[in-house]
């Protein structure tokens, strides 16, 4: 107790508010999509008021049903997921999931993404006429379905021209989500920022596969699914430090940040926000825990300001 | 629902491979209904990285420590060592520190006192049925029709006995009661009481022939299902099954944690549900 009040007392609290792209977020924390439902279903947990922004799970023109199960499976530090975007339905989420997120402190970044490039662009149109939708923040990565998703992610040439195409019909802030999958990121960043994207988020998950050794079939339905959790914080951190280097607009980091450490690596190699996303599993309260975390560290630190934080990696 | 910190106040084997763990577990008695379970983690242990979940067996309370202080409320589950989540749980003794999120889920409707009720439960299975019991036996007929493999899978019987349940055992190899599937007996026993309703738990496979033996006779059945979940909220959409009525363009899925754990049979579509992982240990 002794310690921490020195600490209090000693340094003021910092500034914790970071601007994405013209979003003013209270603190650089976040979900990511696919971690938080809609939000709701974590209100009776953490208090949504605390987040910098709430992400949706990804939005489609109709409904999806998804994958069959299993649909996840743990692995070391970390699990494997193909759910296979699963959703309501962009119409049903403007009616029915929206009006419980609008009476919340926090910006909504409604997630997307579409079978076809035309699909692509008209649930953006959708989402731009909803003045409740803060941001929207593109798909172009999902790994666990036979159309859209990563094909446009994977492919620089694709990537652009489904951003361009989405960037007509949306006057929204627009973040485009990268798939780690790819053999170069930085020429995907290059391409999207290019094609007018405002905002760039990564990583979404590794591709990865696990076998039952009794049955031999794969642990998955889908056989192969996203790797997501602790296990890929590393190559998270090296692909947005590696984004970072080469594109001018803002970086949100994302992959195995589980408490404020992590989310501090992301922020010190250039990311201005971060996304948090199976932790949330483990932890229904784990962003508030980072929010605090990062508080405590800059006023131990003496920092005045989380974006003093930002890009100060030392090499 | 409430999610904190707390500790195990025992943990023992009470049948090769079946423990009973009692956790320290304020304010069930008032939040916790039969059929909910709970989503348990180990603290300070990285591995396993997700809660692994569990159906509350029975909620109890221990006089305070000493006087001024609180009773202590706690609740019991049991879980069967089939994987590395259970493994390390076997591990832990009185006084380790876990977290504890719950009570979760929907359970059990009692439904009308007049009916005589049967319930089904099939090894670890079982787990849920107990504290639905405790509710029935105050104003219904019970009966327990309780099913393994071997001796070796069949628990806590006498603690439904001292309930008041009149109990069935059968085991696969005949190894203790009568000798084959618990679901021979549930026919048995319909032909008997044909106004019963059933209440089931256990592997798929039983719950899928208890189905079909309920819809022939026509009677009531709510089953509680086992599958694999990462958040335990709903938010995942890890623990889906298919919902009556379910196809690819109107998509009916229902999560285990949120819309069930317990279903009534109407609500599930049985041509379509897939077999859950059976490394799962007691897990929902």
């Amino acid at each position: 107790m002794e310690t921490m009040k020195r600490k209090n007392t000693k340094n003021k609290l910092p500034r914790m508010a970071v601007e994405i792209a013209g979003l003013q977020l209270k603190n650089p924390v976040m979900p990511a999509s696919g971690t938080f439902g809609y939000g709701e279903e974590y209100a009776p947990y953490l208090d949504l008021n605390r987040l910098g922004a709430i992400v949706t799970k990804g939005l489609s023109l109709k409904p999806k049903a998804g994958n069959n199960t299993p649909r996840i499976c743990e692995t070391v530090s970390g699990m494997l997921n193909a759910i296979g975007l699963q959703n309501v339905g962009v119409d049903a989420f403007i009616k029915h999931k929206l009006p419980f997120l609008e009476p919340i402190d926090a910006p909504v970044i409604v997630n997307f993404f579409g079978n076809t490039k035309e699909e692509y662009g008209e649930v953006a149109a959708r989402l731009d006429e909803v003045p409740g939708v803060a941001a929207l923040e593109m798909n172009i990565s999902c790994p666990n379905v036979k159309h859209g998703g990563i094909i446009f992610g994977t492919d620089a040439c694709a990537a652009g021209e489904v951003v361009s195409l989405v960037r007509k019909r949306t006057g929204k802030p627009l973040i485009v989500k990268l798939t780690p999958n790819v053999t170069d990121i930085r020429v995907t960043a290059r391409a999207v920022e290019d094609a007018g994207a405002d905002a760039i988020s990564l990583i979404n998950t590794l591709t990865g596969m696990a076998v039952d050794v009794k049955t031999r079939k794969p642990r998955l339905a889908n056989t192969i699914g996203g790797l997501s959790g602790p296990a890929i914080r590393p190559i998270a951190v090296r692909l947005v430090h590696q984004v970072v280097q080469t594109v001018k607009v803002p970086v949100i980091g994302i992959g195995g940040i589980s408490r404020a450490m992590d989310a501090l690596e992301f922020l010190i190699v250039g990311a201005r926000a971060v996304q948090v996303g199976t932790a949330n599993f483990v932890d229904p309260n784990a962003m508030a825990t980072i929010i605090d975390g990062l508080e405590e560290f800059c006023q131990n630190e003496g920092i005045e300001d989380i974006n003093e934080l930002v890009g100060t990696l030392e090499l | 629902m409430k999610n904190y910190k707390t500790i195990i106040l025992s943990n023992q084997e009470i049948s090769p491979n079946y423990y009973r763990m009692r956790i320290l577990a304020p304010d069930y008695h008032k939040m916790a209904a039969p059929g909910q379970f709970v989503m348990f983690r180990v603290q300070r242990s990285l591995p396993p990285l997700l809660r692994r979940p569990f159906g509350i067996f029975r909620i109890g309370c221990l006089p305070a420590d000493c006087e001024g202080m609180p009773h202590k409320e706690y609740i019991e589950i049991i879980y069967k060592v089939v994987g590395s989540g259970t493994g390390i749980m076997q591990e832990l003794h009185q006084g380790d520190r876990i977290e504890l999120l719950g009570p979760l889920g929907r359970g059990f409707e009692l439904g009308d006192p007049q009916e005589e009720k049967i319930l089904v439960g099939g090894g670890i299975g079982l787990v849920p049925l107990f504290m639905l019991a405790e509710k029935l036996v105050e104003t219904s007929k019970v009966r327990l029709l309780m099913g393994g493999r071997t001796r070796d899978d069949i628990i806590t019987v006498t603690e439904f006995e001292r309930l008041g349940v009149e109990t069935y055992v059968s085991t696969e190899d005949g190894s203790l009661g009568e000798e084959g599937l618990v679901t021979r007996v549930l026919e048995r026993k319909l032909d008997k009481y044909p106004q019963a309703s059933v209440f089931a738990c256990g592997p798929m496979p039983m719950i899928d022939a208890v189905q079909k033996i309920c819809r022939k006779k026509q009677v009531s059945l709510q089953v509680s299902l086992e599958a694999l979940m990462a958040c335990g909220v709903g938010a995942c959409l890890g623990c889906v099954v298919k919902g009556a009525g379910h196809t690819d363009a109107e998509p009916r899925y229902l999560c285990t944690c949120k819309h069930g754990p317990v279903f009534h049979a109407e609500q599930l579509d049985w041509t379509r549900l897939e077999q859950p992982d059976d490394d799962c240990g007691g897990c929902k």
